[in-house]
């Protein structure tokens, strides 16, 4: 499985993205600068979690409208796979590319800590190594990932299987309306998370956890 | 030409910085507050001379950057 990451000037997570990706598929991820006209002929593009232009304006606001962004719609169009994390996810939402939109935690607060996930869709391409409603824990870093949506937004979303991800157990940290952690677009090949499973994967992480759904990027592609 | 534009949270948009304000202003004795709404604020400076002109510019800058209008609103004011 051939894969890239994107990384914007502020984006902090990249590397431990591309040891996942390198550890369980086996091939190392290209990784490509914000300011590039395109991207790699690959089957997954990953937009890492960080602070891109130091949240300026709005979380992922600017990095939304950098040059790479229009081959990434581009190659989104064509059902290239496009996967966003923490402020992957708010890049996603403010280009458009996924619904909604990510606030500030309801308590104001950044919160750093380990949540219990709910695999609500598992024919996703990233989930499909569990079962649904398999729960794992996984690590959330981030001060505005409470998502929002419309009224008739959120109806599509939970009428069509679109929610990946919710919190589990009273462990929502955000907010989040209907406890979501992650969605997905109608075509199926965008999925935009705010927890961090790039950092439960190997004993040295506390746990594996997550290790399945790199898993199964490799066996979608 | 100078540009003001305003930006706020919809309505029924949840402002949880608007409410920790509020519980601010209660706290320091400030009664009778009864919301709170916390918003942005932006300056430009525009090379455009003609007022429609500008606006339209600063609609577009809106709609495509200054303001998220699944969440928030926008007002421009030239001078």
């Amino acid at each position: 499985m051939k894969s890239a990451v994107v990384v914007f000037p502020g984006i902090n997570r990249d590397r431990d993205i591309i040891h996942a990706l390198a550890t369980v598929t086996g091939i190392k991820p290209v990784t490509v600068w914000h300011g590039e006209q395109n991207l790699p002929d690959v089957d997954l593009v990953v937009i890492p979690g960080g602070f891109s232009y130091g949240d300026y304006l709005r979380c992922g606001a600017i990095a939304a409208r950098s040059p790479i962004m229009a081959d990434m719609r581009a190659k989104a169009a064509r059902g290239v796979r496009i996967l966003g994390i923490c402020n992957g996810f708010q890049i996603l939402t403010e280009a458009g590319l996924l619904p909604g939109a990510l606030m500030r935690n309801s308590e104001l607060k950044f919160v750093c800590r380990q949540v219990k996930l709910k695999i609500e869709n598992n024919r996703t391409f990233f989930t499909s190594r569990f079962p649904a409603g398999a729960i794992l824990r996984c690590p959330v870093a981030h001060g505005e990932g409470n998502y929002v949506a419309a009224p008739d937004t959120l109806r599509r979303l939970e009428g069509e299987g679109r929610i990946v991800f919710r919190y589990a157990e009273n462990s929502n940290p955000n907010g989040a309306i209907n406890d979501i952690a992650g969605i997905i677009n109608e075509a199926g090949n965008i999925i935009g998370m705010m927890p961090h499973p790039e950092n439960m994967i190997e004993p040295l992480h506390g746990a594996a956890d997550c290790r399945p759904l790199f898993e199964s990027l490799k066996e979608a592609a | 030409m100078k540009a003001q534009i305003r930006i706020t949270l919809k309505k029924g948009v949840l402002d949880p910085q608007g409410k920790a304000i509020a519980g601010a202003l209660g706290s320091l004795g400030f009664t009778g507050v009864e919301n709170v709404r916390q918003g942005k604020y932006i300056e430009l400076e525009m090379a455009e001379t003609d007022v429609e002109k500008a606006r339209s510019q600063i609609t577009s800058m809106c709609e495509k950057l200054l303001a998220n209008t699944i969440i928030e609103n926008y007002d421009i004011e030239l001078a």
